[in-house]
């Protein structure tokens, strides 16, 4: 444990640490009063819960480590009816596990955090190295169609932020926030600042008794507010289609106009959740998009290219999903190159073309993962698409 | 005739008449989607006198479910009511439960939901002795998808899937659990109302991991693959091979068909629960 704690009046760890990115996670959480953790322990997501173990007991919270990942995401659903703030972390296998509860969250619209901790896959790959390759699992892992938040922190301070961040979009739209961090983010120790308060994001409660209440009836921005149990508005929550009672309908009106909106509530504010960086675009002809730690690494290559008279630049994806498609197609107009760089053989990647919609070439520096980029290969990738685009 | 056409037909003074239970029930989701002949019913019953008798607040009291026929039962609770995903009831309560210690959590499934998908849950659950009420009701098989085998069909019985007999030796429910650490195990049937309303109070009302299991006719599936007749044959069939024992030898409590079966009390013990250890270490710390 990086970080002694002596007894605190506030449960937020103010003040700067040197921690790593599992353990930001971790203070996020309890930063942002999350008061729920149930996990199953996987290499590389261990860290986050053992120190929460440690952690929550000290604030009045609960911990659990369950049977498994199932069993850990099921739990924090619960505790989420029951009125907290909860969260689970996983890496690859366990995050497979997850889907079919990821679905039953967005179905009955069940604000909570869900951590993947990213390495080398598929199968159980490499358990102790970094890799990205779960991106699109995170998109359409499960069945059905959706729409989620997913967040890459690329460095420990971003973890904690992120995370407070990931709760803040959980209540706001009562959707799953996904953070896709990576093996070496949350392993690596840097300093990270825990400012001395942090805001706690309110859950929407119902504003009319009970007998009035329709617990799916949503509000103009398309979402509901949430009777939890025990307040005394004794909802029924479904995984299956339902009315605004919260009543089975198996009608096809029904089923489209639920879908409908359980998609458009996200999808109609990006504002809200659209977040990047841009590192250098101001002159860049060639701009490296990329995420997570690939992000840093990316700013190696840059240095390099800009070294050897290329104007190249960084954009750096901080919400993966819902995909910044219009940011993505004006940084289009403004460079002659894409160059994607990340630890799968190319999932992001195909979002950038999409959104580019072939205005310029959009060319991949791939790498499977059990290692980060060096500096050279991205300069490589910033080289040759400099070249197709001259 | 449509039921909205019928109640208007009954004469005023019956249709203004209310059953003494329905404040438990969402009437307006009536009639229920149960085969005639079911034990879903008797059980849901049960458990409301057990509410009546237990004289809760009705908004202290959560009920979760998973998928299947008995799965269906939250939905007609006027309570606050969760129909989980398939086999997760018990980690869903689990969660409900520590978040909020207050409620009475009750999970309320089926034998292939809760055996079966969601088997390893229930163990875990019952090892950590957390305090939860579960209740099974035990058909057989797997009714709502067609009458495929469960993990507790017996030997040679015939489902859909199972067209030649059942090749499967099946779960002895009472041991599984008292193995597995729950501190309050009973079974009972559906001929029994009164009993199961009585096993309903006792493991509702027992601190920790408690565990009823109702065994209930299926008449459109399993009693008819394998000829047992109408419902009222296969509560004859109980009546006429079950034997009341308490404090029986769990392993005792097999199912075979033809033979006699032990209903009854088999486990009633105290331990401590997975809340007051962790509640204990929170206080001590200085957390809570």
């Amino acid at each position: 444990m990086s970080t002694p704690i002596t007894r605190r009046a506030s449960p937020i760890l103010s003040g700067v640490h040197f921690m790593n990115g599992d353990e930001a996670i971790a203070e996020g959480a309890i930063a942002a009063g999350c008061r729920f953790f149930a996990a199953y322990p996987i290499t590389p997501q261990s860290e986050i819960a053992e120190r929460l173990s440690w952690r929550l007991p000290r604030v009045g919270g609960m911990f659990i480590q369950m049977e498994d990942e199932i069993a850990a995401i099921a739990a924090i659903l619960g505790a989420s009816w029951a009125g907290m703030k909860s969260m689970t972390a996983t890496s690859g296998p366990g995050f497979s596990l997850m889907m079919e509860n990821l679905g039953l969250a967005v179905m009955t619209e069940t604000p909570c955090v869900i951590v993947n901790v990213q390495r080398g896959a598929p199968s159980t790959g490499l358990p102790t190295l970094v890799a990205q390759g779960d991106m699109m699992q995170a998109r359409w892992g499960s069945h059905g169609h959706y729409e989620i938040i997913a967040l890459c922190p690329a460095s420990p301070q971003e973890a904690f932020d992120l995370t407070v961040k990931a709760f803040a979009l959980s209540e706001r739209f009562r959707v799953p926030v996904l953070i896709m961090t990576d093996e070496v983010v949350g392993h690596m120790y840097e300093r990270v600042e825990i400012p001395p308060e942090v805001p706690e994001a309110p859950r929407r409660k119902p504003k009319v008794p009970p007998e009035e209440f329709l617990p799916y009836k949503p509000e103009p921005d398309l979402v509901p507010p949430m009777a939890c149990a025990g307040e005394g508005y004794r909802v029924h929550v479904t995984g299956l289609t339902h009315d605004e009672r919260g009543y089975p309908d198996m009608s096809p009106e029904a089923h489209d106009r639920l879908v409908r909106r359980l998609v458009d509530k996200v999808r109609l504010f990006p504002h809200e959740y659209t977040f990047y960086e841009e590192v250098q675009l101001e002159d860049a002809e060639i701009a490296v998009v990329s995420y997570g730690i690939s992000a840093r690494v990316s700013l190696g290559g840059i240095e390099l290219a800009r070294k050897a008279g290329i104007k190249a630049g960084l954009f750096r994806l901080i919400t993966a999903w819902p995909f910044p498609d219009e940011a993505i197609f004006r940084l289009a107009q403004r460079v002659k190159g894409i160059v994607v760089v990340e630890l799968n053989l190319g999932q992001m990647s195909r979002e950038v073309e999409r959104a580019v919609r072939g205005r310029v070439p959009v060319h991949g520096v791939f790498h499977a993962g059990g290692r980060i980029h060096t500096p050279e290969e991205v300069f490589q990738g910033i080289e040759e698409v400099y070249r197709q685009c001259r | 005739m449509p039921v909205k056409e019928k109640e208007k037909a009954l004469p005023e003074v019956v249709r203004e008449a209310r059953h003494p239970l329905e404040k438990w029930l969402r009437t307006d989701r009536l009639p229920h989607i149960w085969c005639s002949g079911c034990g879903l019913g008797t059980a849901l019953s049960a458990l409301l006198y057990a509410f009546e008798n237990l004289g809760w607040d009705p908004d202290s009291i959560a009920v979760v479910s998973g998928i299947g026929c008995a799965g269906r039962v939250a939905g007609y609770l006027k309570l606050d009511t969760y129909h989980t995903t398939h086999g997760r009831a018990i980690p869903f309560a689990t969660g409900l439960k520590l978040a909020k210690p207050d409620l009475h959590v009750i999970v309320f499934s089926g034998d292939g939901d809760l055996f079966a998908i969601g088997g390893n849950h229930f163990i875990h659950a019952a090892r950590r002795n957390m305090d939860i009420a579960v209740i099974c009701v035990n058909n057989f098989n797997y009714g709502m998808t067609g009458g495929q085998l469960g993990p507790t069909t017996p030997v040679g019985a015939r489902t859909t899937t199972s067209p030649f007999g059942n090749f499967e030796h099946p779960f002895n429910l009472v041991h599984l659990a008292a193995s597995a650490g729950a501190t309050y195990v009973a079974r009972c049937t559906t001929l029994d109302g009164r009993r199961l309303e009585k096993a309903f109070v006792e493991a509702l009302s027992h601190k920790g991991f408690t565990f009823v299991e109702v065994l209930s006719p299926c008449p459109t599936n399993y009693g008819r693959r394998n000829r047992l007749g109408e419902a009222l044959d296969e509560l004859r069939y109980y009546q006429e091979h079950m034997i009341i024992r308490h404090g029986a030898d769990p392993k005792d409590a097999d199912i075979v068909p033809g033979k006699p079966f032990l209903v009854g009390k088999f486990v009633d013990i105290e331990k401590p629960t997975y809340l007051e250890l962790y509640q204990e270490k929170v206080r001590e710390l200085g957390g809570g």
